[in-house]
Formats: structure tokens, sequence, C-alpha cells
């Protein structure tokens, strides 16, 4: 896959539409918008768009495997609710600002271990992992709502609010920890063995195991690293508003799957890159702000995020179509 | 995705015996009685599950059997009914369908609203038209271009949203005149002392039970389900089926608008969010296969009560509102797996 992708820009940008879709999107506001091209701007852009981003870093991993998690957006919240409740615990009162780690540690536990959970069931029940993933957007709100019998949790300390606003250099910090995440991300996909058998996995599943792969604990690890990457974006937007809602992150989960997919990767599994999602994820993000920035009403954005969405699923069939020639009715 | 087996035809009892004798090491003996277990439990475990909720409920709540909370837990699960027939065709069919909760906001805000501009049954008419015109995209671009059903009607839904913020502005809409029209008989009134949502949802059931068992085109639906290939060259028009199971899906909509805008007498922008995963809760319980081919509206029926009674039972009984949440995560995952072990004659997934 990544190989393939110095050969020729052209071919490159062929694969990858969606990147052309962006520099068209952002030429145009660009020009339609005095306040567009500004830096600080693109650093708005680059944190608005870390939430979603982080989560569909994960999510392209489950994807490349034929799986999807409808639970993303009830993680989000747990993990928001966790982080701001846990360090304003009492046993952490004369912590200092030390007292934000336990609160995060038990956020990225608790989302990584319901991944866990939802990748155990998958393996060992053979229940398709929407069905799952579905009882747990379910289960998993009513648990965050139970947690925080429905209060807002409002962070004390400063210095957590402070983080979601800082800069490293000339970026916020969010946008760093995003881009790291997706070097990462990138890096596990198109260099190491795991990255490798994602494919095969999403391939063929029953070529997969005849290769000998191990494929109910690789689905599992799957779904724990998206389960993380969901508490991680609850820890930074909770950082962002210096707070926590039980409502946080709902249709996270449609705003992730629409990046992912506009990105490129297959329903069906097998085919995607991280490339292929961080323009997902910027698209819709430079889209959303601009549109902002042109005072188009929130409402519309609504309906042309849908039709885009639909619209590229048309073009890419009708571009991918040769070679699998389907029975035509 | 799920990896499904052809169930094994019975093995007579001589074979069964060789079998175990062979199967010694990996517990065979208890594996087999488990089967049988599995198997009756996974066959009628919808029946048997909404028989144990019910006895555990009145057992801890003693108003929970009486005449009237039976009725009004029917009567709230009409509505998610209604649309949960709707979609259980939808994905006999073997797609899906995620854009109804949105539909349904869409189609109560219109109706209300239109019903004080230009009277009730207009505004039913409009409605009817406006739903079944989304249906109809929903439709076109699942059934004639082919393209995948859960990204589309996911687009639908963003989109339905949208278009029901642009219509109302983002302002609630209400009846101002309650009292004074006729259009409160299908959330308020009764036929024949039954309240009209539960006679609506029966009446829905049984004539869609009736086409699905007993007429071609439920044939036909059930067989695009099961095998679309096999289904075309059979001389089915797939395209058109799947068309047509859209339709009634987004018929189902518009008769839950009716119902809720008229219990209501009003309706938020946003009534109808969530209502996709319940609905889709309701048509799983009921064994309906997310892969197409299989599954029966009253099945679905039944899906739709439990979820209704596990709601209902829990908050007798005390618990917080959102515990049945947890419940319904758990019964979900539980009715699903049964079902499959059922199928594949063994419990855990063969995988590795």
């Amino acid at each position: 896959m990544a190989d393939t992708v110095i050969k020729s820009p052209v071919r490159w940008l062929a694969a990858n539409p969606i990147w052309g879709f962006i520099v068209l999107i952002f030429v145009f506001f660009s020009f339609a918008n005095p306040y567009f091209f500004a830096l600080q701007n693109f650093q708005n852009i680059l944190v608005q768009t870390s939430t979603i981003g982080l989560i569909a870093l994960g999510m392209t991993l489950v994807m490349i495997n034929g799986n999807i998690d409808l639970s993303v957006g009830a993680v989000v919240a747990l993990a928001a609710s966790l982080c701001v409740d846990i360090q304003g615990w009492e046993m952490f009162a004369d912590w200092g600002n030390w007292a934000i780690a336990p609160g995060v540690i038990a956020a990225l536990i608790a989302g990584t271990a319901l991944g866990a959970l939802n990748g155990f069931i998958v393996w060992k029940t053979g229940v398709d992992a929407f069905i799952v993933t579905l009882g747990a957007m379910l289960g998993v709100r009513g648990l965050v709502f139970v947690y925080t019998k429905e209060q807002s949790f409002f962070a004390m300390n400063f210095a957590f609010s402070d983080f979601g606003s800082s800069n490293m250099g000339p970026l916020p910090t969010l946008a760093v920890l995003f881009l790291v995440c997706t070097a990462a991300v990138y890096f596990l996909l198109a260099r190491t063995v795991h990255g490798r058998n994602t494919y095969a996995v999403g391939g063929n599943r029953s070529a997969a195991v005849n290769a000998g792969i191990r494929v109910g604990p690789h689905m599992l690890i799957n779904f724990m690293i998206v389960g993380f990457f969901a508490a991680l974006a609850g820890v930074t937007l909770s950082s962002q508003m210096g707070a926590a809602t039980p409502n946080l992150g709902t249709n996270y989960e449609l705003w992730v799957i629409t990046s992912v997919v506009l990105g490129g990767t297959k329903l069906n599994g097998g085919a995607g890159t991280i490339l292929g999602t961080l323009g997902g994820v910027l698209a819709i993000g430079i889209l959303r702000n601009g549109m902002n920035l042109m005072q188009v009403p929130a409402f519309y954005v609504l309906v042309i995020l849908g039709t885009i969405l639909i619209a590229v699923l048309l073009l890419d069939k009708q571009l991918n179509r040769k070679g699998k020639e389907e029975l035509r009715v | 995705m799920a990896n499904f087996h052809v169930e094994k035809p019975v093995a007579s009892r001589g074979q069964q015996t060789a079998r175990v004798a062979r199967d010694i090491r990996g517990g065979g003996m208890n594996r087999d009685r488990w089967k049988t277990i599995a198997s009756v439990l996974a066959r009628q475990g919808i029946l048997v599950a909404f028989a144990l909720f019910l006895i555990g409920f009145s057992i801890f709540s003693d108003r929970f059997l009486s005449p009237e909370n039976i009725l009004s837990v029917m009567r709230s699960s009409a509505i998610i009914g209604v649309m949960a027939l709707g979609v259980t065709v939808v994905v006999i069919g073997g797609n899906l369908d995620l854009s109804v909760g949105s539909m349904l906001s869409f189609s109560t805000v219109l109706v209300v609203d239109l019903h004080d501009k230009i009277g009730p049954a207009p505004a039913i008419g409009v409605m009817l038209v406006a739903t079944l015109a989304l249906g109809a995209v929903n439709g076109l671009l699942v059934g004639v271009a082919r393209l995948n059903s859960l990204i589309v009607t996911l687009g639908m839904l963003s989109a339905i949203q949208g278009l029901t913020l642009i219509y109302s502005g983002g302002k609630n809409v209400d009846i101002v005149n309650q009292d004074q029209t006729w259009f409160k008989i299908f959330g308020r009134g009764t036929i024949a002392d039954i309240p009209t949502p539960i006679v609506i949802f029966a009446v829905g059931a049984i004539l869609l039970h009736l086409m699905m068992a007993y007429t071609p085109f439920g044939r036909r639906i059930y067989a695009t389900g099961g095998n679309a290939t096999a289904a075309v060259f059979s001389g089915v028009r797939r395209s058109r089926v799947v068309f047509l199971t859209y339709l009634i899906s987004a018929s189902g909509v518009a008769i839950a608008a009716i119902i809720l805008g008229s219990r209501v007498m009003g309706s938020q922008n946003n009534v109808g969010q969530g209502y996709e995963l319940q609905v889709l809760a309701g048509v799983i319980l009921g064994g309906t296969s997310l892969l197409g081919g299989a599954g029966t509206i009253w099945k679905t029926v039944i899906g739709v009560l439990i979820l209704g009674f596990i709601q209902n039972g829990l908050l007798l009984m005390g618990f917080e509102y959102y515990v049945q949440w947890l419940v319904t995560w758990v019964v979900i995952i539980l009715a699903v797996w049964l079902d499959i072990a059922a199928k594949r004659g063994r419990l855990l997934s063969p995988i590795a």
C-alpha cells in the first residue's frame, strides 16, 4: 500500500482523492473568506479535528479488520467524566497538579478495558462487531449516566484546562499530540507485522487463519487501541472545556466513521490507510471551520456533510468498479 | 462478518455416542448436553427470555402485571414498535436503516407544524409524501445505485437532522388547540377501550406479517436478503425489492410520527434522536439476522415488547432510568450469541 505512494503523484491522488478534495476546499475557503487563511485559524482547525482525529486513527484499524466500533462516543463521555471526577477526589487533594495523573490514567485504562471487552466478546462469541458495539454504545452511555448521576463535573485544577489551550512551540499541544499519534499509528500500520496482519485479517479472514495469524487476539488488540484513543479523545476534550458532561461525545461515532470512510477505508475491510484517514478528518475539519467562518448555519453543515458522504461513496463506486464487475440488474 | 456454519443434521444416537467417545478429551459429553440445552434455548430463546423477565419482574413488583401497567407499556412501545416493523423488513432484505430516528424527528415536526397551518388531514398527507420521498432517496441509493446501506443511511441521518432544523429554524413546534382537533385520536384516543397506538401497532404487525409470510413479495424480500445473486438469477428484481423495503420502512416512520405528534401535540427538533438504536435493538432481540434473509415480524414485536417491559420493570423496581440501557447491552449480546451458538452447534467461536 504505502510503497506505491512515491511512484507517481497523479496515481497517488487517484488512490487518495480526498487530498485533492482538501486542496480544492482549501483554495476555495482561502479566497472566499478573509479570515480563513491565517496561522491562528490553521491552529484552530488542527485542535478542532484532534478529537475526532484521535478516535479515527483507532477506528481505521478496526475497520480495516472488517469490524466496526459504535461505542466510541460513549467511551469519550465515560473517560471525560472519570478524568475530571477522579482528579477532584479528596484523597488526591494534597497532590497539587499531580492529582491530574490518576484521573487521566483511570480514564485511559477504562477506555482500553472497554475496548478489550468489546474485542473479547467479538472474538469469543463470534457475534458481529456491529451488534456487540451497538449494545456497548447503549450500555456504556447508561454507565456514564449512572456514574455521573446525570451531573456535569468541573475541573477545579486550572492546570488541567491550561493544558488544553497550551502551545508547544508554534503548534497547540493537542495538535502535536494528534500528529504524534498519527505518526505512531501510521508506523504501526505500514511498517509492522501487526499492521500487515490487520490488512490480512480484513482482506480474507479464513486465509489469515490458515496463514497462522491468531485472528481473535489480533482483533482484540485493535479494539483496545480504538478504546484507548477514544478515552484519550475524552481526556483532551474535557481539558479543552475544563469540564465533562454526560452527553459528551454524542454522535461522535457518526463523525468518526464518516471521516474514516471519506479517507477511503472500506467497510468490508482489507483496505484503508492512515494518510487517507488523516485526509478525511482534515476535510471534515476544514469544511466545518470554513463554513462556520462564512456563517453558514450549522443546520446546513449537517446536510452538506451527509451529502458529501454519500457523494464520495457514489464516486468511489464509479472509480473502483473495474475488475470486480458485479451482476447488474 | 460473523462466521456462520450450516446447521449440522441431527446425529443419530449411535453417532452421538461415537462422537462422545472420540471427544472425551474436549469434554464432549458436556458439550453435547450443552448443545441440546443451548439449541432449545436459542430456537425459542426470545420467548424463554420474555417469560423469565415477566416472571422476574412480577415477583419483585406487584404492580407490574396489572392490566393498566401492561397496557401502558404496550402503548409506549408502540412508537418504537411501528418503526421496528418497517426496519425488520429492510433488515430481512439484507440492508440496514439507521436514518429512521432523524426521519422520525423530521416527520413529527412537519406534521405538528403543518397541523395548525393547513389542517390535520392535509398535514398528514404532506408529511406522508415527504417521508416517503426520503425513504425513496434511501431506496434509490441503496437499491438502484447499490451503495452500502450503513453509510448511506448514516449520511441520511445527518442530512435529515439538518433538514429538520432548517425547516423549523431550530424552534420547537406545537399544536395550539389540543382538545379540539380530531388529530388527538392517534396518540391519546382509544378504539374499543384499547389505546389507539396499540391498535395501530397490532394492525401494522398483522398486515406486515401476512405480507412477509404469505405473499410472493414477502418471499422475494427473504430471497434478496438471503442470497442476492441467487435471487437475481431466479428472476427477482433486486433493485425494486430493496427500493420497496425502504418505502415500507419510511411508512412505518410516518405512522410513528403521527402517533408521536398526536400524543405529545408538539415536537422538538431532535425528538427521534437515538430511536434508531432502540429500534435496531428490538429488531436484533427479535432474532432477525443483520446479514439478511432471516427473521420474522412477530418476533420483532416480542423483541420490542421485551425492551419496553425491561424499561418498565426496572423503573418499578426502583432502579435509575439509565440502568435499562446496561441491561439492554447484556440482553442484546446474549440473545444474538445464543442464536449464533445454536446455528454453529457450539457455544464459543472457533476463531483462533
